[in-house]
C-alpha cells in the first residue's frame, strides 16, 4: 500500500516538474523565434536601405564627393558653405510655406469627407474609391497630368476659364503662384488616403456617445464638433505628425512639373530638390549629404515639438 | 494548429526569400554553356526600334552572345548610370556623349579601346575626324563614333506659302530670319516668326560661333562667354522676343517648341537632327514642313555632337563587349541606323543610305553643315558650368537682367570650375 502509494506521488513528482518547465520554456522560445523570423524580412530591409545609409549620408556629409563615390574629407567646411547658401535658405522657406498651407488644409478637408462618407449614403464605396484613387496613383503620372491641365496657353483649366472670359495665369511658370499650384495637386493626391485613415478613426468611436447626445438635443453639426473631432484627436495627432514628415520631403511634384530652367524654380524649389540637384547635376554629393543632415534635422525638431504638444490637446 | 504552423513557416520563408530576389540582378556570363549576355545602355526612344534591330543582326552571327537593350528615358539616364558607376554595375555596353566623355574616362569607368582598334586592324578612316577626337581622352580612344547630330533651319511651308513668302535658302542671313519672322507673326492666328528658347544645342552655341565667338577654348581652360562676340550670340534670340516674333519663354517653357511646330503655331524653328524621325511620324508635320541649313551671321558656323558606343571598364565580358562594340562600328549595324532614319550615322559611307530613308525632308542640309562644324563644346565637368549657364540664362530670358551682365558672371564662374578641373 505504502509503496505503491509512494510510487505515484514519485511518479507525480517527476510528471510535475522538469517536462512541464521545459514544455513552457521551449514554448516561449518558439513563440520568440517565429516572432523574430516574421519581423526578420522588415527589420533586415530597414537596416539595410534606412539605418545604414542614414549613418553612411551622415559620414559623407564631412566630405566632399564626387560623381562616382570618391571623396576627400573636409570636416565642417560643407555645414559652413551651407550657412551661407541663399538657395538653402529658399529652398527651407519653400517647403516651410508648403507645409504650412497644404497639411492642415488637407487634414481638414479629409476629415470633412470622411465623416460625409461615414453617412449611409447611396453609391457609398464608389464616392470612397474616387476619393482615394488619387492616392493610388504614381507621383509621376499624377505631375504629367496636371501639368498639361495647367499649361498657361493650352492647358484644361485655362481653357475653361477663358469661356467665362477670364485669362488664367501661368500656374506653373508664375514665381508667385507657382508654389500654390503645386499645393493643390499634393492636397488632391492625399485627401484620399488621409480620408481612409480617419475614416477608421470615426468609426472606431463607440455609438453611444452619438446616441447620448441626440436625446439631450444635439444636431449633426454639434455632435461633429463636440464627439467626433474631441474623440477623433488620436488619429488627428497621428496624421498630422505623418503629413508633416511626408511633405516637408517633397520632391517629385516639384521636379516634374517645374523645368530646370524656369524663374519659378526659386520659389518653389524644396529642401530634397535642392538635395537631388547637388548630388545628381552639380555632382556635390557630399555637400548634398549636409543637406540631407540639415533636413533630418528639421523634421526632427518639429516631430519633437509635437510629440511635447499632444499632452495639451489629445485625448486618450 | 499545425496548419497554422505550416502557414507561418511558408510565410517566413517567402518573406526572406523576396529579399534576395529584389536585390540580386543577374549581369552576365555563365561560363558552363558558355552563352553570355550583355546589357546595352540607351536613352532614345525614337532609336530603340532602330538598335533592337541591330541586336536581331549581331545575335544572328554571334549565336553565343545575347544582348539586352536597356531604355532609360533622357531626363534620368545619367543619373542611373552615375549610381550604377558607384555600385560597380554599369551596363557592359552603354551610349555616351561629349558632355560626359571626359568625366567617366577619367573616373576609370570605361575600357579604352585603342590597342583593340589595332589589334583588329579597324579602319577609322569611316569616321569623321572630330567625333574621334571627342572620345579621345589623353591619348587613349574610349569610344566607337555611334553618329553626328547639328541643328538646322525648320519652316513650315503651309505659312509661308499662305503669305506668299519665299522659302527659307541658303542665301539668308540673321536679319533676313528676323525680318521674315516679324512678318509670319499673326497674332490673331497664334502664329509665331520663330522661337527663341533658351536652347544651348539648338540655339545660342550655334550664335555664338556663328558670331566669331566660342563657348570653352580649345585647351579647355577658359570661358568664351565673356567677350563681346559671346554677347551678341546670346542677344540675337532676345532681340526676336523683343520684336514680338517669339513666344515669351514662359510660353515656351510650358510648350516646347518642337510642339507648338507640330500644331502648326511656328513659321520657322531651329531643331536639331534628331528630330527628324519624329518631324517624319507626326501627323502634320509630315508633309508640310522642310528643313534648310542655319542662315548666316558673321560666319557660317554649327555645333556638332555625336553619341559613342562604350565598354564598361569592369565588365564580366570583355571580348564579347568588344565584339559588338566592335559591330557597332561597323557596316551593317550603321546601315540598319540610317535606314530607320533615326540619327545620322558616323559611318561616313551609310551617309546615303539615311538621305534616302529620310527623303520627305532636305535632310541634306544637316550634312552641309559638317564642313563650317565646331565641336559641341565640353570638358570634365561640364555639368557644373551648364548648370551655371541655365540659372543665369533663365533669368536673361525672364527679362530680369542683361544678356551682357549674365555673360559676364558666366565667365566668371565657369573660370572657376575649369581651374579647379585643371588643378
Amino acid at each position: 500500500m505504502m509503496n505503491t502509494e509512494n510510487n505515484i506521488s514519485k511518479a507525480n513528482r517527476k510528471i510535475n516538474s522538469l517536462p512541464k518547465h521545459k514544455a513552457s520554456s521551449t514554448k516561449k522560445f518558439n513563440d520568440s523565434f517565429w516572432g523574430y523570423l516574421m519581423i526578420f524580412p522588415t527589420v533586415a530591409g530597414l537596416l539595410i536601405f534606412y539605418i545604414y545609409p542614414f549613418f553612411k549620408t551622415f559620414f559623407y556629409s564631412f566630405t566632399n564627393m564626387g560623381a562616382f563615390g570618391e571623396y576627400a574629407w573636409t570636416g565642417i567646411q560643407n555645414y559652413k558653405s551651407l550657412l551661407t547658401d541663399t538657395n538653402l535658405w529658399l529652398a527651407l522657406r519653400n517647403t516651410l510655406l508648403y507645409t504650412i498651407i497644404s497639411v492642415p488644409i488637407s487634414i481638414f478637408l479629409s476629415i470633412t469627407v470622411a465623416a460625409l462618407l461615414n453617412a449611409k449614403i447611396k453609391g457609398l464605396t464608389v464616392y470612397r474609391t474616387l476619393f482615394f484613387l488619387p492616392a493610388v496613383t504614381m507621383p509621376a503620372a499624377v505631375a504629367m497630368v496636371w501639368k498639361w491641365l495647367y499649361n498657361s496657353d493650352y492647358g484644361l483649366i485655362n481653357y475653361i476659364l477663358s469661356k467665362f472670359s477670364i485669362k488664367g495665369p501661368a500656374w506653373l511658370s508664375d514665381p508667385k503662384i507657382a508654389l500654390y499650384s503645386i499645393i493643390v495637386v499634393s492636397i488632391w493626391m492625399t485627401v484620399g488616403y488621409n480620408m481612409v485613415i480617419f475614416l477608421a478613426g470615426i468609426q472606431g468611436i463607440s455609438k453611444n456617445y452619438y446616441e447620448a447626445a441626440e436625446i439631450d438635443g444635439a444636431g449633426p453639426i454639434a455632435q461633429f464638433f463636440k464627439i467626433t473631432i474631441p474623440l477623433l484627436t488620436p488619429t488627428i495627432f497621428f496624421v498630422s505628425v505623418m503629413s508633416l514628415i511626408g511633405s516637408f520631403q517633397v520632391f517629385d511634384y516639384i521636379f516634374m512639373m517645374i523645368s530646370t530652367n524656369s524663374v519659378a524654380l526659386e520659389s518653389t524649389q524644396s529642401v530634397v530638390y535642392l538635395f537631388y540637384k547637388n548630388a545628381f547635376m552639380l555632382q556635390e554629393k557630399g555637400y548634398a549629404s549636409a543637406i540631407a543632415m540639415v533636413l533630418f534635422a528639421v523634421i526632427m525638431i518639429i516631430t519633437v515639438i509635437q510629440i511635447k504638444l499632444q499632452k495639451r490637446w489629445v485625448n486618450y | 494548429m499545425k496548419n497554422k504552423k505550416l502557414l507561418s513557416i511558408l510565410l517566413g520563408a517567402s518573406l526572406i526569400a523576396s529579399i534576395f530576389t529584389g536585390c540580386s540582378e543577374s549581369t552576365s556570363s555563365n561560363s558552363k554553356d558558355k552563352q553570355v549576355t550583355l546589357t546595352y545602355g540607351i536613352w532614345d526612344k525614337n532609336q530603340e526600334p532602330a538598335m533592337k534591330e541591330i541586336v536581331a543582326a549581331f545575335e544572328k552571327t554571334h549565336t553565343n552572345i545575347k544582348v539586352k537593350v536597356e531604355l532609360t528615358p533622357y531626363k534620368q539616364y545619367w543619373t542611373k548610370l552615375e549610381t550604377e558607376a558607384t555600385g560597380g554595375n554599369l551596363p557592359d555596353v552603354f551610349w555616351m556623349n561629349g558632355p560626359h566623355i571626359a568625366q567617366y574616362a577619367s573616373g576609370k569607368m570605361l575600357m579604352p579601346i585603342t590597342d583593340k582598334l589595332k589589334k583588329d586592324n579597324f579602319d577609322t578612316s569611316v569616321f569623321p575626324e572630330s567625333l574621334i577626337k571627342l572620345y579621345t581622352i589623353k591619348d587613349e580612344k574610349y569610344g566607337m563614333p555611334k553618329d553626328w547630330d547639328t541643328t538646322a533651319l525648320w519652316y513650315n511651308k503651309k505659312i509661308f506659302d499662305d503669305a506668299k513668302v519665299p522659302y527659307p535658302d541658303d542665301t539668308w542671313d540673321w536679319n533676313k530670319l528676323r525680318e521674315v519672322a516679324k512678318k509670319l507673326t499673326d497674332k490673331s492666328k497664334g502664329i509665331y516668326g520663330i522661337a527663341a528658347p533658351q536652347e544651348d544645342q539648338q540655339g545660342y552655341y550655334n550664335t555664338i560661333l556663328q558670331c566669331g565667338g566660342f563657348v570653352i577654348s580649345d585647351d579647355k581652360k577658359v570661358s568664351g562667354y565673356d567677350k563681346t562676340e559671346a554677347i551678341e550670340g546670346i542677344q540675337c534670340w532676345l532681340d526676336l522676343i523683343k520684336d514680338g516674333s517669339s513666344p515669351t519663354a514662359q510660353q515656351m517653357e510650358a510648350t516646347q517648341p518642337s510642339n507648338l511646330f507640330e500644331s502648326g503655331k511656328l513659321a520657322m524653328v531651329y531643331q536639331g537632327s534628331w528630330m527628324l524621325s519624329e518631324f517624319a511620324k507626326n501627323e502634320y508635320t509630315k508633309d508640310k514642313v522642310d528643313v534648310v541649313v542655319m542662315p548666316k551671321m558673321k560666319t557660317r558656323a554649327a555645333v556638332i555632337h555625336g553619341l559613342g558606343n562604350v565598354i564598361y571598364s569592369k565588365t564580366k565580358n570583355p571580348e564579347a563587349a568588344w565584339e559588338f562594340v566592335k559591330f557597332l562600328g561597323g557596316k551593317e549595324a550603321n546601315e540598319i541606323q540610317a535606314k530607320a532614319g533615326a540619327a545620322i550615322p558616323a559611318y561616313k559611307p551609310a551617309l546615303n543610305i539615311f538621305f534616302d530613308s529620310t527623303k520627305q525632308f532636305n535632310a541634306k542640309a544637316y550634312a552641309d553643315e559638317l564642313e563650317y562644324s565646331f565641336m559641341y563644346p565640353c570638358s570634365k565637368d561640364t555639368g557644373k558650368w551648364n548648370a551655371v549657364e541655365g540659372d543665369n540664362f533663365k533669368k536673361v530670358w525672364a527679362g530680369q537682367t542683361t544678356a551682357e551682365a549674365a555673360c559676364k558672371k558666366i565667365a566668371e564662374d565657369m573660370n572657376k570650375i575649369l581651374a579647379a578641373e585643371n588643378k
